[in-house]
């Protein structure tokens, strides 16, 4: 073993050891390039997921339809820009670059949440968005606040906290509508039934087709595996949707008393490809918006950029 | 800034990135929580609020370029911190008391 094989190899027992004691790794440590293109990874689509997840919702802004509601909206699809803001923060840690990371969500080279390419068309869309969608979302990263990597961990800790807010003016946005008129009732029931399956899609594919679960696993950037939350996010749901008075769209739903977990109907994990392939209902659209808002907004930027420098230099620094 | 330097337009080379501290009260210390793109100081006060003080989270804020900040080494076994490792008489719980002495 040549002294640079040796070091290498005290470095990685290092890391491997602050994993194994529960403790963070911190950007400037040393990482397998494993561990650091996974998180770059991992970070950057959520990022692109909480950039993108404000467009479903955004269109309604302007269609709310009371000033209240309008206020709540506009605060919670802010948040979903901060949310990726403090998330691109993270994976620049790592030594990614932001632009080059925008730039490969319009160009297709990275990924973002399957959920965001379906369309919210109704009102009622929205608030099943804040219950089921955001609801998923949080499922999915509470345990993420504990993830070994340490800035990532910190920005889940902040988007938590403001992630229960998304969920309960959901709720309450569905619990408002319930009681109105049967058409909007009706109107609830439909948005529940469209969303609920995408809803259980965002755990991803089951364990048996998920290759990098057990790497993850073991790097504790991934603390549960997608099935564990998947029956976690189902089993908190049921009880709510009574609360609510509405029948989530599965025959197969029932109380399984010897698991003491409900049993649920196979999701159609073609449409699940489908969707992550770009063909789902609203991927493109959702790329020519942003690429639109950067292209548009260029001028916005180079205005800027012009003004800092003269401002630099009238300042002789 | 270096991007200049290099020759590339400052839109493609992007903002450069800010470090973010915030004092959550009065009586607190400012506390690093996050960081963020902006293209002079006075819009990275701004973003800053925006960003990271949505919810009355702060009552002062402070940013510095992150290229600005002076760092000890990442490697925490650094020798650097090696001078206060064994001075365990600098702890209180270094000295023997006898139970029965009061207040100590």
């Amino acid at each position: 073993m040549t002294a640079t094989e040796l070091a290498t190899t005290e470095l990685q027992r290092h890391f491997e050891r602050t994993i194994e004691h529960d403790q963070r790794i911190e950007p400037r440590d040393w990482m397998p390039e494993g561990y650091r293109k996974t998180m770059i990874r991992q970070i950057s689509q959520h990022a692109h997921s909480e950039i993108i997840g404000m467009q479903p919702e955004g269109h309604w802004i302007t269609r709310a339809p009371s000033l209240r509601r309008k206020a709540i909206l506009l605060a919670k699809v802010q948040d979903e820009a901060g949310h990726g803001l403090y998330l691109y923060s993270a994976a620049e840690t790592l030594g990614a670059e932001r632009t080059d990371l925008t730039d490969r969500l319009i160009s297709g080279a990275q990924k973002y949440s399957s959920i965001f390419n379906y369309p919210a068309l109704t009102f009622a869309d929205v608030g099943v968005i804040g219950w089921l969608v955001d609801g998923a979302a949080i499922c999915n990263q509470v345990p993420l606040c504990r993830s070994s990597y340490g800035p990532y961990a910190r920005a889940m800790i902040r988007i938590c906290k403001e992630e229960s807010f998304h969920q309960r003016q959901g709720f309450e946005l569905l619990l408002t509508m319930m009681r109105g008129t049967s058409a909007q009732r009706d109107m609830v029931q439909e948005a529940t039934n469209r969303w609920w399956w995408p809803a259980l899609m965002m755990f991803g594919p089951p364990d048996a087709d998920s290759p990098n679960t057990a790497q993850s696993m073991a790097w504790k950037v991934k603390r549960h595996t997608n099935d564990e939350l998947r029956q976690r996010f189902v089993d908190m749901s049921v009880p709510q949707a009574d609360a609510l008075g509405v029948t989530l769209p599965d025959p197969w739903l029932a109380w399984n008393a010897e698991r003491g977990h409900y049993d649920f109907g196979e999701l159609d994990w073609a449409e699940f490809k489908q969707v992550l392939a770009g063909n789902g209902p609203c991927n493109a659209d959702r790329i020519a918006h942003r690429r639109a808002a950067r292209d548009n907004g260029a001028w916005v930027r180079e205005a800027a950029a012009a003004y800092a420098a003269k401002h630099a230099e009238g300042q002789g620094r | 800034m270096t991007q200049d330097s290099q020759g590339e337009s400052p839109v493609r080379a992007g903002w450069p990135l800010y470090e973010v501290f915030v004092r959550g009260k009065r009586g607190l210390n400012h506390v690093h929580v996050g960081s963020l793109h902006a293209a002079d100081d006075q819009m990275a006060v701004r973003h800053a609020r925006d960003l990271y003080t949505r919810r009355n989270e702060g009552v002062s804020i402070w940013v510095v370029r992150a290229a600005h900040i002076v760092a000890t080494s990442p490697d925490e076994r650094d020798p650097f911190f090696a001078p206060s490792g064994d001075k365990v008489y600098r702890h209180p719980t270094f000295y023997a008391i006898p139970d029965g002495v009061p207040h100590m």
